[in-house]
């Protein structure tokens, strides 16, 4: 007799996030969850909410707006052997603990000479576009993505919200994971199994042969859109979402320059010393040879994210940028 | 019980808080019309804290505040023009439409911002107050801050500065018990904020939030004292929200009762009814006062309708100072 086919159900972003949290609680006792009302608020994106409920106040721990010192318990929690979840509201926001990760998460592993490996996960949202002025705003990921020790993640897609969180606790190291705040409700269906996500390798997201269109967390889907016009206009473009932001995963890119011979990196980020200006060095150090036309760049202009709508659209990238931008490096003879 | 002030100085106090309410109120409409966008923290129910405080601040004293902070910007003397025209976007805002909400500021009043980070007007205030003792001014820096910030290192490190250092700055702990959905409670080992204050060798008291006359009474005298002394002082207003903490909140944390009960002991109930009793105000006050409320606030929107927007052009614009040292 066979089953039924499981007919797949669209979930949002939020909830595969929140799947990928039950299932790492029911699967390790040793797994719990700090932060700023994710318990009794129900978290204040709402992926948390019903865990306290159903885990109770010691794995679901509301904490006090002390970032600095959750974080560090995390840390200390995590060198005792337990397996914390730190959520911080917004990247905004774990600017107070900078220390504390960047310090001690990050470095404790090689300054003890491997006697002290941090297995810590840091969830926040990132990212702009809801015009909630500059110090709501920023994108960092690029930013934290310089610091050796640390792994940087940044979920884009219903799978890898519900399975990066697994793969990160497979790792002794200081995760960070980045949620885009644009992406909670982005809908779809789980696809694959949670268990086969990695934490290791970029991924291509639409195959094609005319340009690479490199990025990352909600800027794929500017980039996805973005292809779908180009092709209209005759061009096909591939989209490689990084995925994992440290280490980079380079062979992905690269290889998929060498097809395409043109490269073009979207990132939300501020243009100047940032994840942007790492890839396409990267490109230029491996592929240089392979390439028709300059590697180029639509970043975050560089300015403190302003309120106002039309000038917010003005400061992040936008979709017919990345058109009008890959159509004339398509056009470049070289 | 304070002594009452006079007619018109209690009639001035009822006008200013319900200038606030009707700005809120009309700012909640706004939101829900998508003419507002963003974060919107309104302030009903804790009116009478700043009104109260700003009583007792000279046009020199320098102000910074949070993201919750359109009751003091417009206590302060913002005009209710430049402030909507700011939460529309628009060019004519006290920002030119780049702040928003959470970031009010005009320079010309003093008024240091709005700040979106929890804790993060603290040392600014901090440093207002040294700024001001280095200049030989006797201005004072006075400090507005919900009781969630109490939780953070910049709260307690910014306590010991400013009395290390004897810094002329009025802290105003807003206590309004929750800090979004978690409670004072659930927050703090030791509830008692004037207690926990002991380490610091600072001036500090509790008032009555809800009662601006009380407020006005007690920040006239720490302000005094902050002036003269050249030393810090602390006042928490105890206080609460009736509104919603922003506009996303379901407010799953706190009961509706709770709420109604607060909202009887609300600031303008209580100063109108007290000027009732003692015959110092009649219904028809009330409602001229109002009235006027409104029309301003009608003003204000109509204002910011017909604002206009900022170049896309002029959008790094003020990244960096525009004039040189
Ligand atoms: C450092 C920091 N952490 C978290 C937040 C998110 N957040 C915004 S307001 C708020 C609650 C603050 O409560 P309180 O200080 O009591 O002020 P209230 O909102 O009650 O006026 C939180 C957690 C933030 N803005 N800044």
């Amino acid at each position: 007799m066979s089953a039924l086919p499981q007919t797949a159900r669209a979930i949002t972003y939020r909830e595969a996030l929140r799947q990928g949290l039950r299932s790492v609680l029911l699967n390790d006792p040793d797994v719990f969850l700090i932060g700023e009302d994710i318990g009794k608020y129900g978290g204040c994106f709402a992926v948390t909410k019903g865990l306290l409920e159903e885990f109770g106040e010691a794995r679901i721990r509301d904490a006090p707006l002390s970032e600095s010192a959750f974080v560090g318990a995390g840390i200390g929690a995590a060198l005792a052997g337990m397996r914390p979840v730190v959520e911080i509201m917004t990247v905004n926001f774990s600017l107070l603990a900078l220390d504390q990760i960047l310090n001690t998460a990050a470095t404790l592993s090689h300054m003890s000479g491997g006697q002290c490996p941090v297995p810590l996960i840091i969830r926040m949202a990132t990212g702009a576009g809801r015009q909630v002025a500059a110090q709501h705003s920023h994108s960092l990921e690029g930013w934290y993505s310089h610091i050796p020790g640390l792994r940087i993640v940044t979920p884009a897609t219903i799978d890898d919200a519900a399975g990066m969180l697994r793969a990160a606790l497979e790792f002794r190291d200081p995760v960070i994971i980045f949620e885009h705040m644009n992406l909670y409700n982005v809908q779809g269906e789980l696809s694959v199994d949670a268990a086969s996500i990695n934490i290791e390798r970029a991924a291509i997201r639409r195959a094609g042969q005319d340009i690479s269109l490199i990025t990352y967390g909600a800027s794929l889907y500017k980039c996805l859109t973005a292809a779908e016009q180009l092709s209209a206009q005759g061009i096909e473009a591939e989209v490689i979402d990084l995925r994992v932001l440290r280490p980079l995963d380079e062979k992905t890119f690269i290889q998929s320059v060498r097809r395409t011979r043109r490269a073009l990196i979207v990132d939300e980020g501020w243009r100047s010393v940032g994840l942007a200006a790492e890839v396409g060095m990267r490109i230029m150090e491996q592929a240089f040879y392979d390439l028709d036309a300059p590697v180029e760049r639509v970043c975050g202009v560089e300015v403190p994210v302003p309120y106002a709508k039309h000038m917010e659209e003005a400061a992040l990238p936008r979709v017919e940028q990345i058109v009008t931008l890959a159509a004339s490096m398509v056009k470049h003879v070289g | 019980m304070t002594l009452l002030p006079t007619r018109e100085h209690a009639l001035h106090l009822l006008s200013e808080m319900l200038r606030i309410r009707c700005f809120e109120d009309r700012c909640a409409e706004l939101y829900s019309a998508g003419k507002i966008r963003g974060f919107l923290h309104l302030y009903n129910g804790e009116e009478g804290v700043a009104v109260g405080v700003m009583q007792a601040l000279r046009p020199e004293d320098d102000i910074a505040g949070t993201y919750r902070e359109h009751g003091h910007a417009i206590a302060r003397g913002i005009p209710m023009r430049s402030l909507m025209a700011e939460l529309y976007g628009k060019l004519e805002g006290c920002c030119r439409g780049r702040g928003g909400s959470m970031h009010i500021f005009d320079r010309e009043r003093r008024f240091f911002g709005g700040n979106a980070i929890v804790g993060g007007g603290l040392p600014l205030a901090v440093g207002l107050g040294l700024g001001e003792r280095l200049m030989g001014r006797d201005a004072i820096a006075a400090c507005f801050f919900g009781e969630g910030a109490v939780a953070e290192g910049e709260f307690h490190e910014s306590m010991n500065l400013a009395s290390l250092w004897h810094l002329p700055v009025l802290f105003i702990c807003e206590n309004n018990q929750y800090a979004m959905g978690t409670a004072w409670s659930r927050s703090e080992a030791e509830t008692d904020l004037i207690a926990k204050l002991c380490g610091y060798h600072m001036r500090a008291e509790s008032v009555d939030g809800m009662d601006v006359l009380a407020v006005e009474d007690r920040a006239r005298e720490l302000a005094e004292y902050v002036r003269h002394q050249r030393m810090p002082a602390f006042l928490e207003a105890r206080t609460y929200r009736f509104r919603a903490h922003s506009m996303y909140d379901p407010q799953l944390y706190r009961s509706k009762a709770e709420v109604e009960d607060w909202e009887n002991k609300g600031p303008l109930i209580g100063l109108t009814q007290r000027l009732k009793a003692e015959n110092l105000m009649a219904e028809e006050d009330f409602i001229r006062l109002q009235r006027m409320a409104n029309e301003e606030v009608d003003d204000a929107v109509s204002f910011a309708e017909q604002g206009s927007l900022e170049r896309v052009e002029e959008l790094t614009r003020f990244t960096y100072a525009e004039q040189t040292a």
